[in-house]
């Protein structure tokens, strides 16, 4: 164990380092571009490579083109960046590429108020792209977390050869806090899988039982293609209706069937007994915590359940913890974007929501009175 | 003959073969080779090659090659684009590949216009030339490649045609050869697109062109004032020895390195 005064972005760079990640490109952009400055003091000596890029497009590109030679590598931006790194991020989709984007939420639209907290491009991550996109976005709410959780982004990313979005946001990137990082040799690191058939044997886009197809990396004794077009399983652009069909389908259901390794959260239940449940992620966790707590004191029972994977979106678990309470209440620093999916998954009449966004964080107190509302229209 | 997408008399499968003629004379094992493609006719060429490939999104190409090459330099990375997507859409990243020295090859096949979307406009279509989307004459200036690359800093410029081809196969081997950012032009026609709107008289005419108009670099900058309108130098057009990307970022590790001890 090791104690140390560190920010979230700081934390982010240092888990990426930790679980092997040795190639970063990117382009700065404020609240993120600290995971840039270390990433590129700290990767150089660990062999890895930091790589100012000329824009996002390109940032992304290359962080494809490194992880297809067998580094593990990544990206961070803020919400303009990560719009124009949509693109790429399809490809990485289609050509199934491990790598881990950090979107650092802040206000927008567009360049909106600058660097001010928000949490709105929680859409922009599950849909940013055009087709059908199946991706993993994971989201921190402590500077412990944007470590732990920069890990598990990389981890699942191997596993599932899919690109990862860590969805952070201004205010837990911009904390700093004590704290305690875990011993390297007790972190858990997963590699990507590799193939074991004979070279000329190998087919890139051919699924395990798993649905996951080994990737071999280039320069290895494996050779092999990858297209942005729609392939057949050899990697050469295939374009009947039956293959499309089975590889967009597949892109999802890697996923959906390995929920259970997928899905993490956190529950802060008083007790363990609760009649209002709150949903939050990122940033909005706290102050819903502190909240939950005054309310007690007003004898409400409000328990906290933080999503910390977000797509792709953990249904079953929402739906069961919702029906343990009589109403459920999302915090979201946007004007809407969870409580839909929310209400999609525990019934649109139980489901209120707490929407902020302009530009600053939600207080404890803005929460408890929201607490206080939907408890009486409950009762009611 | 291979099945392909291409149209008869287009010039990409000319330089494709040279290109396969230039890997194999090199000798260099299919496994260490990555060939970059983006979109386009000519970015199609990855699908008849049995290298490593990717094949990624218009313009980006030179991106995607700066992360293959920047992880792992031991590889040979073979950048293929159209004037399109080398020079117009992925004009930044062409720049700054080339500002970068990342030791790769691009060949940038300047058919002057797209291809691939029915023969619009591109950043190397003459000017006054007639395109899908310029009926009445391209209003814009072109863009001269080799200039462009060779002011930002590449260590291998050169330019050639799908007529001289002896030429193009020893211009592709050494733009593999060298290190750092090497760029080779080569003109070819696209009897389809843009010969029919421009009246060039179909792929035989438009070889016919190239062999008048492609004047050895030599000889084109003595007699420059002298030759016939549309004339352009070929060859190889400039040669560096700056040190490439991944040279100066191991002085970068070593010096990290070193610093990161105390
Ligand atoms: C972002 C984006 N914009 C537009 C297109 C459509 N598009 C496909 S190929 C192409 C132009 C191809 O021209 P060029 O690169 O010169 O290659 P050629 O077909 O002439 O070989 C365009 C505009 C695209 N695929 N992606
Ligand atoms: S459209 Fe032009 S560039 Fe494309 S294949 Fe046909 S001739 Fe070649």
């Amino acid at each position: 164990m090791m104690q140390l005064f560190m920010q979230g972005n700081e934390a982010i760079a240092e888990g990426a380092i930790a679980c092997g990640a040795r190639f970063y490109a990117g382009y700065p952009i404020t609240p993120s571009s600290e995971i840039a400055e270390v990433a590129s003091r700290r990767l150089p000596q660990v062999g890895g490579v930091y790589l100012q890029m000329e824009d996002e497009l390109a940032s992304m590109a290359a962080i494809i083109g490194a992880s297809l030679s067998g580094v593990k590598s990544f990206t961070a931006t803020s919400g303009p960046g990560f719009s124009l790194m949509q693109e790429n991020l399809g490809v990485a989709v289609m050509e199934e590429v491990p790598c881990v984007v950090v979107d650092v939420q802040r206000s927008g639209p567009s360049t909106g108020l600058a660097t001010k907290p928000a949490q709105a491009d929680l859409m922009q991550a599950r849909w940013g792209r055009h087709g059908d996109q199946a991706v993993i976005c994971l989201s921190p709410a402590t500077v412990r977390e944007c470590f732990d959780l920069t890990i598990e982004a990389f981890n699942l990313s191997e596993r599932f050869r899919v690109p990862v979005i860590l969805l952070a946001d201004e205010i837990v990137a911009h904390m700093r806090e004590n704290v305690e990082l875990p011993d390297p040799s007790s972190i858990k690191v997963v590699d990507r899988k590799l193939p074991t058939c004979p070279p000329e044997e190998y087919l890139p886009f051919k699924p395990d039982p798993d649905g996951v197809p080994p990737l071999a990396y280039y320069g290895s004794e494996y050779i092999f293609h990858a297209t942005s077009s729609m392939h057949g399983e050899r990697g050469y652009s295939q374009n009947d209706p039956e293959n499309a069909a089975k590889k967009i389908e597949r892109l999802f259901s890697k996923l959906t069937r390995h929920m259970d390794e997928i899905v993490h959260f956190k529950r802060y239940y008083p007790g363990d007994e609760f009649d209002l449940l709150i949903i939050t992620f990122g940033a909005t966790t706290r102050p819903a915590r502190a909240a939950a707590q005054r309310a007690k004191g007003e004898g409400i029972r409000a328990g906290v359940l933080q999503l910390i994977t977000l797509w792709p979106f953990p249904e079953e678990l929402v739906e069961k913890e919702a029906r343990r309470a009589s109403s459920v209440l999302v915090c979201e620093l946007n004007l809407g974007q969870l409580v839909h999916e929310v209400k999609r998954a525990a019934g649109k009449d139980k489901v209120f929501g707490l929407h902020k966004a302009n530009g600053e964080g939600f207080t404890p107190k803005e929460i408890l009175s929201r607490i206080k509302e939907v408890a009486g229209s409950a009762q009611a | 003959m291979l099945p392909h997408l291409w149209c008869s008399g287009c010039g990409n499968g000319i330089v494709l073969s040279s290109l396969a003629r230039a890997l194999a004379e090199l000798g260099l094992e299919r496994n260490q080779v990555v060939v970059v493609t983006g979109i386009g006719c000519w970015g199609k060429a990855d699908d008849y090659l049995s290298t490593n490939a990717l094949h990624g999104t218009h313009g980006r190409a030179l991106a995607f090659a700066t992360g293959i090459k920047a992880a792992n330099p031991k590889l040979c990375v073979i950048v293929l684009m159209g004037d399109g997507d080398g020079a117009t859409i992925g004009g930044n990243h062409l720049i700054h590949a080339a500002r970068r020295n990342i030791d790769l090859l691009a060949v940038v096949v300047n058919n002057h216009n797209y291809g691939m979307t029915g023969g619009q406009v591109s950043a190397t279509t003459p000017a006054g030339a007639v395109t899908s989307t310029t009926a009445y004459g391209n209003p814009e200036r072109e863009f001269d490649l080799c200039e462009l690359v060779m002011a930002a800093g590449a260590n291998y410029v050169a330019r050639g045609t799908a007529y001289h081809v002896p030429q193009l196969d020893r211009l592709l081997r050494e733009g593999i050869e060298k290190k750092g950012f090497s760029f080779v032009e080569v003109m070819s026609p696209c009897p389809t697109q843009y010969g029919r709107r421009n009246q060039l008289g179909g792929a035989v005419k438009m070889m016919e062109w190239l062999r008048d108009h492609a004047v050895p670099v030599k000889s084109f900058r003595e007699k420059r004032d002298d030759l016939p309108p549309g004339s352009f130098p070929i060859g190889k057009l400039h040669e560096g020895d700056d040190p490439d990307f991944n040279t100066r970022y191991r002085d970068i590790q070593a010096r990290a390195q070193k610093e990161g001890q105390v």
